[in-house]
């Protein structure tokens, strides 16, 4: 039964992920809520983040969470929706993971290196 | 229609199709939906074809689509779903339609066979009685789903089966539930290995239409939730 044990491993996957988003998602919100306080700039953030290896670690690890609850989302709805199955929605769904971490890792080096 | 009289749409047909025809019943005090679709059938029109057995609750047959929800029809009382005096009856839904109200329920129990729905004793032949503990957790959990009179209005109120023919429903799943909770069961990873992916539990949205429309008022989305779970943890350890 792979089929069986893929979607057990996947809803272990989305649900830990969840619980990861969760946590990220309310720091995000409390550091927004409390950076805009004084007005917002690029420089400001920057300067919070770059060379900080504790936001580099923070924002990683959410990309991580992002990349892989987002992808086993949208591969069960493409299935409900669309009836797509097999390999090539397998192969989408690791695509959109991988798509997401590039993306999201690129832009957390941007704010920790530049 | 005067308060005397319910205005009635029987859906009459078979697997080809069908349609709606319009009966006038005498309202009567106390009067049930199944004791309507008897009376049109006792005195209108004979060929009408339904199926009851108990009357009482336990045998879960009467089951059929009453105002667009469905219902087990002994145990629903005119007075609490009739709509100004109308009744719309039909078939479960979700199922092949045989004639008239009657469904096939051959595919509903196939899918209680292909959730592992059987028990399946441990070991040889046990030299006692097993004593469970009423009040150990497994007893509990199995408790809240073994109620179950196998009526498939949940199985009919579950968007997911519509969508996926294939998905076993709230009813297998909750039985899978049940005996993996058993002490006695000794099919435990094999059930599991039976009820994940997504023909199984995974498909859950976890809507709880199916609680919501079950008669004996038991929660197939929490056993489902279970199977999540316990399938999870046997597929981190590699039991199957
Ligand atoms: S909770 Fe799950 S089983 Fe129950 S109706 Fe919704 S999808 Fe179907
Ligand atoms: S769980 Fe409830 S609604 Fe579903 S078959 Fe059993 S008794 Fe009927
Ligand atoms: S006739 Fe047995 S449950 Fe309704």
């Amino acid at each position: 039964m792979t089929t069986g044990r893929t979607e057990a491993l996947l809803w272990l996957a989305q649900r830990a992920s969840a619980a990861v988003l969760a946590l990220c998602v309310v720091v995000h919100l409390a550091t927004i809520m409390l950076a805009v306080r004084g007005g917002l700039s690029g420089a400001e953030i920057l300067g919070r983040t770059r060379g900080s290896l504790a936001w580099a670690l923070f924002y990683a690890v959410f990309v991580l969470a992002v990349a892989v609850h987002a992808p086993i989302g949208l591969r069960a709805i493409a299935r409900e929706t669309l009836g797509w199955r097999g390999v090539t929605l397998e192969a989408a769904t690791g695509a959109v993971a991988l798509a997401l971490a590039w993306a999201g890792w690129r832009a957390v080096a941007g704010l920790v290196l530049a | 229609m005067s308060d005397l009289t319910l205005d009635v749409q029987v859906w009459r047909g078979d697997a080809a199709g069908g349609a709606f025809r319009r009966y006038a019943v005498p309202a009567r005090e106390r009067q049930t939906v199944l004791d309507v679709v008897t009376w049109i059938q006792r005195t209108i029109d004979p060929s009408l074809s339904y199926r009851f057995a108990c009357r009482v609750g336990m045998c879960g047959t009467c089951a059929m689509t009453v105002n667009g929800k469905p219902r087990w029809t002994c145990r629903t009382l005119v007075g609490a779903v009739a709509r100004a005096g109308r009744l719309v009856v039909a078939p479960l839904a979700n199922l092949p339609v045989v004639k008239d109200l009657a469904c096939d329920m051959a595919p509903f129990f196939d899918k209680w066979q292909r959730a592992e729905g059987r028990f399946r004793p441990a070991a040889a032949a046990p030299a006692d009685f097993a004593v469970v503990p009423p009040e150990s957790p497994k007893r509990r959990a199995a408790d809240a789903g073994i109620e179950c009179i196998g009526c498939a209005v949940c199985h009919a109120a579950c968007d997911i089966v519509a969508w996926n023919k294939d998905y076993l429903g709230p009813a297998a799943l909750n039985r899978a539930w049940t005996l993996v909770n058993d002490v006695r069961d000794g099919a435990r990873a094999a059930r599991l290995a039976a009820v994940a992916g997504d023909a199984g539990c995974h498909a859950c949205h976890s809507l709880q239409s199916c609680r919501e429309h079950c008669p004996k008022h038991i929660n197939p989305t929490a056993g489902i939730a279970g199977l999540k779970r316990l399938s999870a943890l046997a597929a981190l350890k590699g039991e199957w």
